[in-house]
């Protein structure tokens, strides 16, 4: 059973070439991400074990406001110069360096405007000397308080020389400071990762990045000759006390580099849902690849039952072409995974400045890509190898092919599921908790899967609706006909077409019924005509200094100026935004906040107001008190004052600017401007620009303006998505074609007889055209309306956060189903070529 | 190759099809087969011919390629007054969408389609549309008209193959070969269709040229060409079973030079 099996195999390579490479490319994903994030990972551990190669023992405080990463961003402690002299007087020290650094220094190069790191850090740290790793490039360290030295990352980008004045924005405003020095590190690199770097000599690093003189966010410590790392960080921790952190260097390499590959498992699992998503579609080609083997080789497996073969042994010949499938591509698939992984590495290596630290073949992805890739074939392979051994022996001897099986089981179950699907995405929309994101991932896989299973009983109505469209010549008559004889092949084929297009349908209205929304909402509310701000991570928004409020108020035109400041703060334990603003009345005005309970006056010092849907989750009322804590500041008790009807816009606390001075910068990052009547707008915002113009980073721009920017970035998440998810689709079009060029070997005969009747070779290319342009079409159009009614789940569920709306993207649905049509067309080049190419005498000699 | 038959009721003037040393080699070298050795043949208009000889006799051959399904190595051939020799892909799929209708052994009928639809197909690919009254001509002759909306699946052996002839005879073609039209068929089911064949060559003038190795079969042609390795060796004119057996015994019996396909 196995020689035949095993030749079987070798007699049909197309088949192995196609199914197997879905299964591949899903295996290389995901092998792929785990050997990038595993060299990735390794070159962190060296970058960081390399700066910390001269400390023995790293200090720090412990955070003033410790968030993880998906609720925002965790803001250090501070030390203090008496922490330094008590680590300093413990025995066994050498030295103590105090170190100045933190996010948030922004430089304006050459061309007068801010230079962008686009998303990582913007470093403001004390020189420190060459130490660490660090390699002077040019010039000398800042000397003076109005010197900087710039890592060379960042000298490159703001094309900025040494001798060059120089402003830079910090938590204060704009100082101007002269260019003495360009650095970079050991080995060559212009930084330590992609990070820009300014260095300031030390009272003006703590004053302009701590805000606080004399405080550093790290102590370097060396030890003495002979003291032993781990002891000396033991007696330094019993020196210091509670609300330190104190690391051996080995220790806090490692647990800054954990932090990095911490950001970075968030990379690996896109890839991973990337994997996924090509390995579900995978399936679903394999599945058919095995349904259409097996009734081709009904008689095959019916004479080998004749002969003496039991159920099991048919069974296990299809399983064991399974496995030598799953086996190729999973081997395969590794080496394209490790390829890829390597290609990826190399690309974030040099877009990061990271020494690459060479490509391993971590044991995970050896593993994971033949559990996958064996796993996957197996499964996709079993349910036809069953269907394989219900072959009767008579079947040898019969000769007419099995004739349809009815859709009833297939319809049911499908409804089943779809229903299970539904519900759970439902009751995973309307629920909280840690389940909620298994609940919708099972609940749209098995949603997939129950349209998978209804779509043979609609693909018959569908394909013959569809085929009407081409019934005007003889050749798309024969096409539509054609893709109307296997409704389950059919149905298959277009099911792996109809998740991606529903995945990025789904996604598509998703975002479009947020944008709809928010755009909807924001037209209404914004009763603002101008509005200053700046783009930026929550955290650290640009800001501006607040210097400027009274000569904005004072210009001709304005009315009135309501500014906003943000911070993090930690408000009864909880991490939270914490928003201040100079004048709440105007602010409720310009969002048409609307009051639920107490008042919405500005709050004195002391008082808050809050959201009243976020009062209700905490148990709060007016008149209660809670506790707020900013970065800078100390614990203080607040009374509610008032609360409001959350909006989009508004939803936490409003404090007055008594919270100010805790926060890291002390200037605000929002202001909402309203003219006069009859004010000339135009010369309002010249006026205004002109007053911003040391902080470049801020735009005055009018509401239409602003939103268009801030949601532009979701236009750019939609692009993103669709191309990856562009992947599921290019293998569904390899099953596209699998199932053509199987139909095709399987017709050889009929297109013997059409071509010996007069068909020419360009009506037969036209014919399997036909035929594939309508199982796409069918594909698209599942896809199309799997994914609005996913999206419109979506959109209902999240009915309370804000999305009202339920906008569905038509002119991007029609680009998909075009866009089905052409892959249908595509698809057909290979098979229909190879139909045209038919040797007529061979297709309809008798035996 | 002249032979007249003179009960032959519509011979037109001219050959329905010819061939004029006619040379098919497959494979070169070691390997070279040759299955036809300078055949000369002329099939009249409006007669019935048969083609008979062993297995490997080279029969099927020439009837592909006076059919143009095949290409000749050496020769001329036409069909009508097409010459078929030079002739590329496109032409000859015009020629056989024109001017020839064909039988086969099985596989005849497409299973998406009705026995109409069938029989409509080769008109439907020419872009043409039939002859009302011919159409119905032909229905009633192969006895189809209450099965035109059934499939072939719902229908017998001989049913399918009386369809097959319809879908032939439908447009007129310059001449219709048939290769083994009774092979799969009982011998009922297989007279019938001879007979059919039979009536459109007497009554319509039809030309039809049959490969067989039934002598019974052959019985029913105008005239028998007889093939072996590659060329032709005998004929008969207005045949009876029994003396094509016995010309097939003869030939059996004669030594034979060379060897075939």
């Amino acid at each position: 059973m196995l020689r035949a099996t095993v030749k079987s195999l070798l007699a049909r390579k197309l088949r192995l070439v196609l199914s197997g490479l879905a299964v591949l490319l899903g295996v290389m994903f995901v092998s792929g991400s785990f050997v990038l994030t595993d060299a990735l990972g390794r070159s962190f551990d060296n970058m960081f074990s390399s700066a910390m190669a001269e400390t023995d023992v790293l200090v720090a405080a412990d955070p003033a406001i410790d968030v993880s990463e998906l609720e925002g961003e965790a803001v250090p402690g501070l030390l203090r110069s008496a922490d330094r002299d008590t680590v300093a007087a413990v025995p066994g020290v050498a030295g103590v360096v105090g170190e100045v650094q933190a996010d948030g220094a922004r430089v304006i190069g050459a061309d007068g405007k801010v230079v962008t790191s686009f998303g990582p850090p913007r470093f403001g740290a004390n020189w420190t000397g060459e130490t660490g790793g660090l390699e002077l490039r040019e010039g000398r360290g800042p000397s003076a308080d109005d010197e900087i030295a710039i890592n060379v990352t960042l000298a490159e980008l703001s094309k900025l020389k040494v001798g060059d004045r120089v402003g830079v924005l910090t938590t204060k405003p704009k100082q101007m400071f002269t260019l003495v020095g360009v650095f970079g590190y050991e080995g060559g690199l212009p930084g330590r990762g992609p990070v820009h770097e300014v260095r300031f000599t030390e009272p003006v690093a703590q004053e302009l990045m701590l805000g606080t003189p004399g405080a550093y966010t790290s102590l370097s410590v060396t030890a003495a000759p002979g003291t032993d790392p781990a002891a000396l960080r033991d007696a330094i921790r019993g020196a210091l006390g509670d609300g330190y952190q104190v690391q051996t260097g080995a220790e806090a390499a490692a647990a800054i580099a954990d932090g990095f590959k911490e950001a970075l498992s968030f990379f690996n699992n896109i890839l991973l849902g990337f994997a996924g998503v090509a390995l579900f579609v995978g399936t679903f080609l394999i599945l058919n690849t095995f349904s259409i083997i097996v009734a081709q080789r009904t008689k095959e497996l019916a004479l080998s039952r004749a002969l003496g073969a039991s159920r099991r042994q048919v069974i296990g010949s299809v399983m064991v072409e399974a496995l030598v499938i799953g086996l190729v591509a999973a081997v395969l698939g590794l080496a394209a995974g490790v390829g890829v992984g390597a290609l990826l590495a190399e690309v974030a290596a040099s877009f990061s400045s990271l020494v690459l630290a060479g490509i391993g073949l971590p044991l995970a992805a050896v593993i994971s890509a033949f559990v996958v890739g064996i796993g996957v074939t197996m499964i996709a392979a079993l349910l036809p190898a069953v269907r394989a051994s219900r072959v009767p022996p008579v079947a040898a001897l019969q000769e007419v092919a099995t004739p349809d099986r009815p859709l009833t089981k297939l319809t049911v179950s499908g409804t089943v599921l779809g229903a299970l699907g539904t519900g759970a995405i439902a009751y995973g929309l309307a629920t909280d908790g840690d389940a909620v994101l298994w609940l919708l991932l099972g609940g749209v896989l098995a949603a997939f899967v129950g349209v998978a299973l209804l779509s043979p009983a609609l693909a018959r109505p569908a394909v013959s609706v569809l085929g009407r469209l081409f019934s005007w010549s003889v050749p798309g008559k024969l096409g539509r006909l054609n893709s109307g004889r296997n409704p389950r092949r059919t149905a298959i084929t277009a099911a792996a077409l109809m998740v991606g297009v529903a995945l990025i349908t789904g996604v598509n209205t998703i975002i479009t019924s947020a944008d709809r929304s928010l755009r909807g909402d924001a037209t209404d509310a914004f009763q603002a005509d101008l509005i200053i701000s700046g783009q930026g991570s929550p955290g650290m928004l640009p800001t501006f200094d607040e210097a400027l409020l009274p000569k904005m108020r004072e210009l001709a035109g304005v009315r009135s100026v309501a500014a906003e400041y943000n911070e993090q703060a930690v408000i009864d334990g909880e991490p939270r935004m914490a928003t201040a603003v100079t004048d709440l009345p105007t602010v409720v005005q310009d969002f048409s906040l609307v009051a639920a309970a107490g008042v919405l006056s500005q709050p004195a010092p002391g008082e808050v107001v809050v959201g009243e849907s976020y009062a209700a989750d905490s148990g709060l009322a007016v008149g209660d008190t809670v506790t707020a804590r900013l970065p800078r500041g100390e614990p203080t008790t607040f009374r509610i004052i008032g609360m409001y009807q959350a909006t989009p816009f508004y939803g936490g606390f409003i404090f007055g600017p008594d919270i100010v001075p805790g926060m890291r910068t002390p200037a605000p990052s929002f202001a909402y401007v309203r003219l006069a009547d009859g004010a000339d707008a135009a010369a309002a915002r010249k006026g205004l620009e002109a007053l911003l113009v040391d902080s470049p980073e801020m735009l005055v721009e009018d509401t239409g303006q602003f939103l268009d920017r801030e949601l532009g970035e979701s236009a750019q998440l939609l692009l993103m998505i669709q191309v990856l998810l562009g992947l599921a689709i290019l293998i569904a079009v390899l099953g596209v074609i699998n199932t053509l060029a199987l139909s095709v070997l399987e017709r050889t005969r009929e297109l013997g007889l059409l071509r010996a009747i007069g068909l020419s070779r360009a009506a037969t290319m036209r014919m399997v055209t036909v035929e594939a342009v309508v199982i796409t079409v069918f594909g698209a159009l599942l896809g199309v309306a799997v994914g609005i009614g996913l999206g419109a789940a979506v959109v209902q569920g999240l009915a309370d956060e804000g999305l009202k709306e339920l906008a569905i993207p038509w002119s991007q649905v029609g680009v998909y189903l075009v866009l089905g049509a052409l892959v249908g067309v595509l698809a057909a080049v290979l098979p229909a070529t190879r139909a045209a190419r038919i040797n007529v005498l061979s297709a309809i000699a008798h035996d | 190759m002249t032979s007249q038959v003179s009960d032959a009721p519509a011979a037109g003037a001219g050959a329905a099809a010819r061939a004029a040393d006619l040379w098919k080699v497959y494979g070169s070298g070691e390997a070279q087969v040759i299955a036809l050795r300078g055949v000369n043949v002329e099939l009249e208009r409006g007669r019935f011919t048969a083609i008979m000889g062993p297995s490997g006799s080279g029969k099927s051959t020439l009837m592909h390629c006076l059919a143009g399904l095949d290409t000749a190595t050496r020769g001329q051939i036409s069909v009508g007054d097409t010459a078929l020799t030079g002739l590329d892909d496109g032409g000859l799929t015009r020629l056989r969408r024109e001017k020839v209708g064909f039988i086969f052994q099985q596989f005849n009928l497409l299973p998406t389609l009705t026995a109409e639809e069938n029989i409509l197909l080769p008109l439907a690919i020419a872009g043409r549309k039939p002859d009302p009254e011919w159409y119905r001509t032909v229905i009633t002759t192969v006895g189809l008209a209450d099965r035109l909306t059934h499939r072939p699946s719902q229908l017998s052996g001989g049913q399918q193959q009386r369809v097959a002839c319809a879908r032939a005879l439908v447009s007129r073609p310059e001449v219709i070969f048939a290769d083994e039209p009774t092979g799969n068929l009982d011998s009922r089911s297989g007279a019938e269709i001879l007979n059919f064949l039979r009536r459109s060559v007497t009554e319509h003038g039809q030309t039809i040229v049959m490969v067989t190795h039934d002598a019974n079969a052959a019985s029913h042609a105008d005239r028998v060409i007889f093939l072996a390795d590659g060329q032709i060796v005998d004929e008969l004119t207005a045949p009876t079973a029994d003396a094509v057996l016995d010309r097939i015994k003869r030939l059996d019996a004669a030594p034979v030079a060379g060897a075939a396909e």
